[in-house]
């Protein structure tokens, strides 16, 4: 892949996207720009078109017209194969929960991307190593690595996805409503060392959420509906 | 990793899985065991006689001659008379010849007239030679050698007396000449175990007076006039020969099966044994289909455990999928969990088989006279686990398919 340091990270324009079969949902988003190293966090309420719009950034799901670039690379020019590696190489990605494989260990689960990203895993000299260091700045015990992750509170999951998200050093990272599973008290604290991490590489942060309290700590705050038009309601 | 993942999502699944991995082991058992009971059963036929060229007996089929003089199992349609044995037995290419007299019966052990030269030339297991136990082989007219079953099943020892009856299933024994046993001998696996082996002379004695299969009423000769008496056989019921170079086996057969005072047949052994396996040979290949269907079935219920569990699993897909693997890992990995079970299940079958056997091969050795050896896996049992575990690859495509069309339509989000 031929990576301008330049290039937004995420440039989307003209996208309309309709469901297959379906001709009362689509999404339009005429203009929608990342920059390296911006953090944005993204408004709209649950029905608002946020997953279809994360599932198209993320490359599963294709749009119709338009262009998605991540990181310079438009995603239609890519077969399926080449938008999963491409997942895999440039965005960590964290759920609202049920972030990870219940029954492999921690550090199997932080280190599973590096499975699919051989650039990420090149970068990640001592994989093990990182993934212990990655656990300690987000105030994990060490302990917890070999320990199966269902065994995990939730919000130390929540911690882990995170680890996993940014071993390696992907340039974005996509979080969507990471912190609604948590208590008020550890939703801060969890942005307080996300944040942390994201700013030691460097990376992107696209944050969906619907609660607009968060918005102090983010480059920008972006309503869904001003990027994006909905016809009809999301499924 | 990736086989590491798989285990762990395997045993995460402990009681389902290991069901399916019993199942797997269980056919997987029953699969090798009957190959190995198939097989068992083969070389204990074929090392019940080994050293004999050739098997002459009155004309019938060669597989019932077979059957009737080696094995014990059915009855001679007739006898070849002694001149004619004697005849053949004076043939140049004979290096020794052994007669066999059957007929009568002792409980439900068959009873063998035959020469001492039997115990000489007859040989099982390649070139085991029988060998007594206790006591020693018979001296008297009126001594008997039982085969090690024999006297195990009826506890006799040496020195016993037994009554022979005349047939197989009669109750007219001959009580007038009871006999002694003079010697037992060493366990052999062969039919040899289930005899009681008597002279020539012995099966003439009993038979003084008895005339048609019945015995002559008030006539009852004293058993030191019997003694007085000629007893040279007037018929043997086959005879066992070797030839001095088995290039003259040919020769010898053809000169038997063209003998021509009364009808006779020679037949090679093994030849025989072949035509005995052609017949059994489909009940054979049934027996193993079966079996193998059973394999079959056990991997179709894998199949459906994968794919009643493929919905729980959405999720579990949605991250591999959002982690950036493929569709195709996620059937890739489908797979491997398939092959992993199936692996799991048909190297416990060969344990179960192991165990099996340590437990069956005593009962299967004293009840049918099989052995079955227990001996490191052959490439042929190696070649079976494998097909095992690639037929559960391909069985396991068919779910795994499905997964990938599951986790392509939900990519990272699973709709529910």
């Amino acid at each position: 892949m031929n990576l301008r340091r330049d290039d937004p990270i995420l440039n989307m324009s003209g996208v309309r996207f309709q469901w297959p079969g379906r001709t009362s949902f689509a999404l339009n988003v005429p203009a929608f720009c990342l920059q390296r190293g911006e953090t944005v966090l993204l408004l709209g309420e649950s029905g608002s078109g946020k997953s279809t719009l994360l599932s198209l950034i993320c490359g599963t799901l294709q749009t119709g017209t338009g262009t998605i670039a991540v990181s310079g690379t438009d995603l239609a020019a890519l077969s399926g194969a080449g938008r999963d590696r491409l997942r895999a190489e440039q965005i960590g990605v964290i759920f609202q929960q049920f972030n990870l494989l219940p029954f492999a260990t921690v550090s199997d689960n932080i280190l599973l991307p590096l499975r699919f990203a051989p650039n990420r895993r090149s970068r990640t000299k001592m994989p093990f190593e990182e993934a212990t260091r990655l656990c300690r700045s987000l105030g994990l015990p060490d302990d917890l690595l070999g320990q199966r992750a269902a065994s995990l509170s939730v919000g130390q999951q929540q911690r882990v996805a995170v680890a996993r998200a940014l071993i390696g050093q992907p340039p974005l990272m996509i979080a969507d409503e990471p912190t609604s599973s948590l208590d008020a008290g550890s939703q801060n604290a969890f942005l307080d060392l996300m944040f942390g991490q994201l700013g030691e590489i460097g990376a992107s942060l696209l944050m969906v959420s619907h609660d607009p309290r968060l918005g102090d700590r983010f480059d920008r705050v972006v309503e869904l509906s001003d990027i994006a038009m909905i016809e009809g309601r999301a499924a | 990793m990736i086989i590491r993942l798989a285990i762990a999502s395997l045993s995460a699944r402990a009681l389902t899985v290991g069901m399916t991995i019993l199942a797997i082991a269980l056919s997987v058992t029953l699969f090798l065991g009957v190959e190995k009971i198939r097989t068992g059963a083969k070389t204990s036929f074929s090392d019940t006689i080994s050293g004999t060229d050739l098997i002459v007996g009155a004309r019938s089929g060669s597989v019932q001659l077979l059957l009737y003089s080696v094995f014990r199992i059915g009855n001679a349609t007739n006898n070849v008379t002694w001149e004619s044995y004697q005849e053949i037995a004076q043939r140049p290419e004979i290096e020794w010849i052994v007669p066999i007299s059957l007929g009568d019966s002792h409980r439900q052990f068959r009873v063998m007239g035959t020469s001492t030269a039997f115990f000489e030339y007859y040989q099982y297991r390649q070139d085991r030679s029988l060998e007594t136990a206790e006591g020693a082989l018979m001296d008297d007219l009126f001594d008997a050698v039982i085969g090690s079953d024999v006297a195990d099943t009826l506890e006799y020892s040496v020195g016993d007396p037994i009554v022979v009856a005349h047939g197989l299933a009669s109750f007219t024994e001959h009580k007038d000449q009871p006999f002694r046993v003079s010697g037992i001998l060493k366990k052999t696996g062969t039919p040899v175990d289930r005899t009681v082996i008597v002279s020539m002379e012995a099966i003439e004695a009993i038979h003084v007076d008895w005339k048609s299969g019945a015995k002559v009423p008030g006539k009852t000769t004293p058993v030191d006039m019997i003694r007085q008496m000629d007893l040279t056989p007037k018929a043997v019921t086959a005879a066992l020969i070797g030839v001095k170079s088995p290039l003259q086996t040919f020769t010898l057969q053809r000169a038997v099966n063209d003998y021509t005072e009364e009808p006779l047949l020679a037949i090679l052994p093994g030849v025989a044994l072949q035509e005995l396996w052609g017949i059994v040979g489909i009940a054979e290949t049934a027996l193993l289909a079966v079996s193998a269907m059973v394999v079959v079935t056990a991997l179709i219920g894998m199949m459906a455990t994968i794919f009643s569990s493929l919905n729980e699993r959405r999720r579990e897909m949605a991250i591999f999928r959002a982690v950036g693997a493929r569709p195709s890992n996620i059937l890739g990995m489908l797979v491997l969990e398939a092959m992993l079970t199936a692996a799991v299940g048909a190297l416990l079958g060969f344990c179960f088989l192991y165990v099996g056997l340590l437990a069956a091969q005593p009962v299967l050795d004293s009840a049918y006279g099989i052995w079955l050896p227990i001996e490191p896996p052959k490439w042929r049992e190696i070649g079976v686990v494998l097909a095992v575990i690639a037929a559960g690859a391909i069985v396991s495509l068919v779910p795994a398919y499905r997964a990938y069309r599951l986790s392509l339509a939900d990519g990272m989000m699973v709709k529910s």
